[in-house]
């Protein structure tokens, strides 16, 4: 470089001070499909970057990229203004990029110091490295409310303090950005709070923070500034202050979208299904399930909020058929349902009680069957799909599907493809055209749009809404504090095997439910 | 029971031990980096036919074609054993780690070639039946006689003890009673150790540390190769076999598995785990047979006795064994 031109662009490096990261025309692709096209992004040194997008939209492969997981095709990565190389994770550590990544990548059986001096030992033997890094964590925790037991084993604690121990290896290796692939979804709300302070702090103390997430509320809540991510591409980035929810879910999905579920209100008629009593203890002898009752009535829509693992995923197995009770009964339209191991799913949709399972990829769907045999799947004996001899009609069952392609608009629409192929929006749109096109009189849904996108979020929610507004009776358990409060007509809350409260949604707010989740009853307590 | 008998009993249990207790540490080291092992077998079979082979062509005579070595040839036995392991170990490792196969017909593929290609290779050499010509002196590694043993002999319990049951044996054994501690330390007081018990139980977490699964993995295949290679070397060495001889581990590869699992892949009760079954095999062949009063436990029962255990231990009769998490699945990185 010449001396002329260094003294023109003079100004231009003196500026402020360099970005933490920038991003340069990065493309990556996995065989024919572009994960990421020609990505330009800048995020200022000691901010808060979200990047929001789609499932699918490539923010997970950006990132991968940037923690050295995956070498971009083309483009180039600046940390501080300085252009560097990130062959792998061990450069981007050294670069000063940590990563909390959405499944933990901790050792269960360690130690919190254990986990945290992995992999930056310092010397052969531990026990110089443990000795600093447990000085060091007392030092993190006070400085950052990011106090945990270091000789706790991981996998004893509690999600929320694993994913503290995440953020303190990547501040043991002294990272200044930190990376956050999908933070709070395994995270109560208070947890969430929680972790957003931990955050404001980081970012107080200089830290650069980019947080990867499709909860626009976060968004919202906690960036500086925003990037939205859309097929591959990052469609735009503004600043936080200056946007809106809607208009970043207009920008992820390319089209408007409604983030409110319209419905009127519920036309509730008299009990179908009614649970007493019902007890479960597994095979470990934990007790899942302590004495459940509850009702459930025609045309309206019940939520079931709580943590993952509290019971409720017990609770829809054994009214799905799926698994056995200890003790207790159901009753729908006042005959009792067989409970013990003889009960099956067949049995319950003959009595009219369809199920969307929670795990659609375990049990709502087989991934290498076609489309038109997933949407017959355990209707497949219904007498309209019996042919001659009793053969299988096959021309009924592929028009049927085609009917379900069509109505619940699944893409592609093509009834032979294999259900891996589709996206999650759609694998689950299958699913829930297979339960509700049976006319179930009862219909108990499972996570309805975990992994689903936000478009297919809004299809989905209005279709539960149509079917509870035919007087149907809908059973909604979901880990999404949000669409509970959207979709239900009465909510409960479940923590620990129990009922630990009811409410009605308008009479309630996040802060209240996410109480009764942690298990404290707010009226109690008061 | 008289003390020397009992005496006895422990000073055989030891060496019957030290196989099981060298190839128990093997599969320690590779499953608790990931790396399920049922070659134990076939490496300590083709361990112990190339100590046989290789201690009798280097004191065979040098007008018979041989080295004419006069001291040392055991070690050279040990050190080609620990050689033809290795690479065994290293076939083991490219299927697995590199090349991400099953774990399990991998190593039932080493103990089938392990097996067949000693004996074939035995005959080609030797011409008996695929043994080995008998081994002496230098050739085997002969006993040890620790500092005092003679001296304090006339103490009464701690002179007999020190003498025949602490003092005489060969190198090897004091060499795999030596690993346990050294594995100890290893695995629990060392960087090295820690990244070994990570990659075992959460290889992707190991991966984002910044440290390299596989080079990880293959080390500890690599010293599971040495460790199978000497527990070989004992085999045709180290016993009273004195030389390779069809079949020479019989079974106790897979014995040493059911010892460490029995030993939840800990060194220390891995320790314990060997003895037992030693013992019982020393129990095995010291009593024929057993006279009851009421009835006489056959002698094959007797003979049975560590294979009987070793089933009721993988059936589960010792509590739950916690394998480590990520043992048998080839690690890919995905996301």
């Amino acid at each position: 470089m010449s001396v002329e031109t260094q003294k023109q662009r003079q100004p231009e490096t003196a500026a402020p001070v360099a970005p933490a990261i920038e991003l340069i025309g990065v493309s990556k692709s996995f065989g024919p499909v572009q994960a990421n096209k020609d990505i330009d992004m800048t995020v200022a040194k000691g901010a808060i970057h979200g990047i929001v997008g789609e499932n699918g939209a490539g923010k997970s492969t950006l990132m991968s990229i940037l923690y050295g997981f995956y070498k971009a095709d083309a483009g180039e990565i600046k940390i501080d203004g300085v252009t560097i190389e990130i062959t792998d994770s061990h450069a981007a550590i050294a670069a000063g990029i940590g990563m909390v990544h959405q499944h933990f990548m901790l050792v269960k059986p360690f130690t919190v110091l254990e986990n945290v001096i992995m992999g930056a030992e310092g010397g052969p033997l531990l026990r110089p490295s443990l000795n600093k890094a447990r000085k060091i964590l007392a030092e993190l925790a006070v400085e950052y409310e990011l106090d945990v037991d270091p000789d706790a084993i991981v996998g004893e604690l509690s999600v929320g303090f694993q994913q503290r121990v995440e953020i303190l290896k990547a501040l043991y290796r002294e990272a200044d950005i930190l990376i956050l692939d999908e933070p709070t979804g395994v995270l109560t709300p208070a947890e969430a709070d929680h972790l957003f302070r931990i955050l404001q702090n980081l970012k107080e103390q200089g830290k650069t923070i980019v947080l990867i997430t499709h909860k626009l509320r976060e968004i919202m809540a906690v960036t500086d500034t925003v990037s939205v991510m859309r097929r591959g591409q990052m469609t735009a980035t503004v600043k936080t202050s200056e946007t809106s929810a809607s208009e970043l879910a207009d920008l992820m999905v390319g089209r408007h979208v409604t983030l409110e579920v319209e419905k009127n209100p519920p036309n509730v008629g008299e009990t179908v299904l009614e649970v007493k009593n019902l007890c479960k203890t597994d095979g470990q002898g934990v007790k899942k399930l302590k004495d459940i009752s509850l009702q459930l009535k025609a045309g309206e829509i019940l939520g079931v909020a709580g943590v993952a693992g509290n019971g409720q995923s017990d609770l829809l197995e054994i009214l799905s058929g799926i698994n056995s009770a200890t003790s207790g009964e159901v009753l729908m339209r006042g005959e009792s349902i067989d409970l013990t191991h003889k009960a099956s799913a067949a049995m319950r949709r003959e009595r009219g009680i369809g199920h969307v399972p929670e795990d659609r990829h375990a049990l709502g769907l087989v991934m290498p069957f076609q489309t038109w045999e997933n949407a017959v799947l355990g209707y497949h004996n219904n007498p309209e799909f019996s042919g001659k001899f009793g053969l299988a009609d096959h021309k009924a069952m592929m028009e049927d599907a085609k009917r379900k392609i069509e109505k619940f608009d699944i893409r592609p629409t093509n009834p032979h493809l294999l259900a891996m192929n589709y996206s999650g929006g759609n694998q689950q749109k299958i699913v829930i055209a297979r339960e509700i096109e049976n006319n179930p009189d009862v219909l108990l849904v499972g996570q309805p749009t975990r992994g689903v996108d936000i478009g297919a979020i809004e299809f989905i929610h209005k279709q539960i809404v149509a079917l509870r507004d035919q007087g149907k009776a809908v059973l909604l358990i979901s880990v999404e504090l949000e669409e509970v409060l959207a979709l239900s007509d009465r909510i409960i809350v479940m923590f620990d095997g129990v009922i630990q409260g009811e409410r009605m949604p308008k009479e309630t707010n996040e802060q209240e439910l996410g109480m009764l989740m942690a298990g404290i009853d707010p009226e109690a307590s008061a | 029971m008289d003390f020397n008998t009992i005496l006895q009993l422990f000073d055989s249990a030891v060496r019957l031990s030290t196989p099981l207790l060298l190839a128990c540490l093997a599969g320690l080291y590779s499953e608790r980096s990931g790396i399920f092992d049922i070659g134990l077998e076939g490496k300590m079979l083709a361990g112990a036919f190339a100590a046989g082979a290789m201690s009798a062509y280097a004191g065979m005579p040098v007008t018979e074609g041989g080295l004419g070595m006069t001291w040392g040839m055991a070690w050279m036995g040990a050190l080609a054993a620990v050689a033809v392991s290795i690479v065994l170990a290293l076939i083991h490792g490219f299927a697995s780690i590199t090349l991400r196969g099953n774990q399990l017909i991998s190593g039932v593929a080493i103990n089938f070639f392990a097996a067949g290609s000693t004996v074939l290779i035995g005959q080609y050499w030797f011409q008996s039946g695929g043994q080995t010509p008998p081994l002496r002196g230098a050739q085997r590694f002969e006993a040890i006689t620790l500092p005092f043993a003679k001296t304090l002999e006339g103490v009464p319990i701690l002179g007999p003890t020190y003498h025949d049951l602490i003092s005489g044996h060969n190198a090897l054994v004091y060499m795999a009673l030596l690993a346990v501690p050294l594995t100890w330390w290893l695995l629990f007081r060392t960087r090295f150790g820690l990244r070994l018990r990570a990659v075992g139980e959460s290889p992707e977490a190991v991966d984002t540390a910044g440290i390299s699964v596989v080079r990880q993995r293959y080390v500890a295949v690599l010293i599971a190769g040495v460790l199978c290679g000497l527990a070989g070397a004992y085999l045709s060495l180290g016993t009273s076999a004195a030389g390779f001889v069809k079949d020479m581990s019989a079974g106790k590869g897979f014995i040493a598995l059911a010892a460490l699992i029995f030993a939840k892949w800990q060194p220390k009760s891995a320790l314990f785990a060997c003895l037992l079954f030693g013992f019982l095999e020393a129990i095995g062949n010291r009593y024929q047979s057993i006279d009851l009063g009421a009835f006489v436990v056959p002698v094959q029962f007797m003979q049975a006795l560590p294979y009987i255990l070793t089933v009721v231990i993988l059936a589960g009769f010792i509590g739950k064994a916690i394998p480590p998490a990520a043992g048998g699945e080839p690690y890919v990185k995905e996301r």
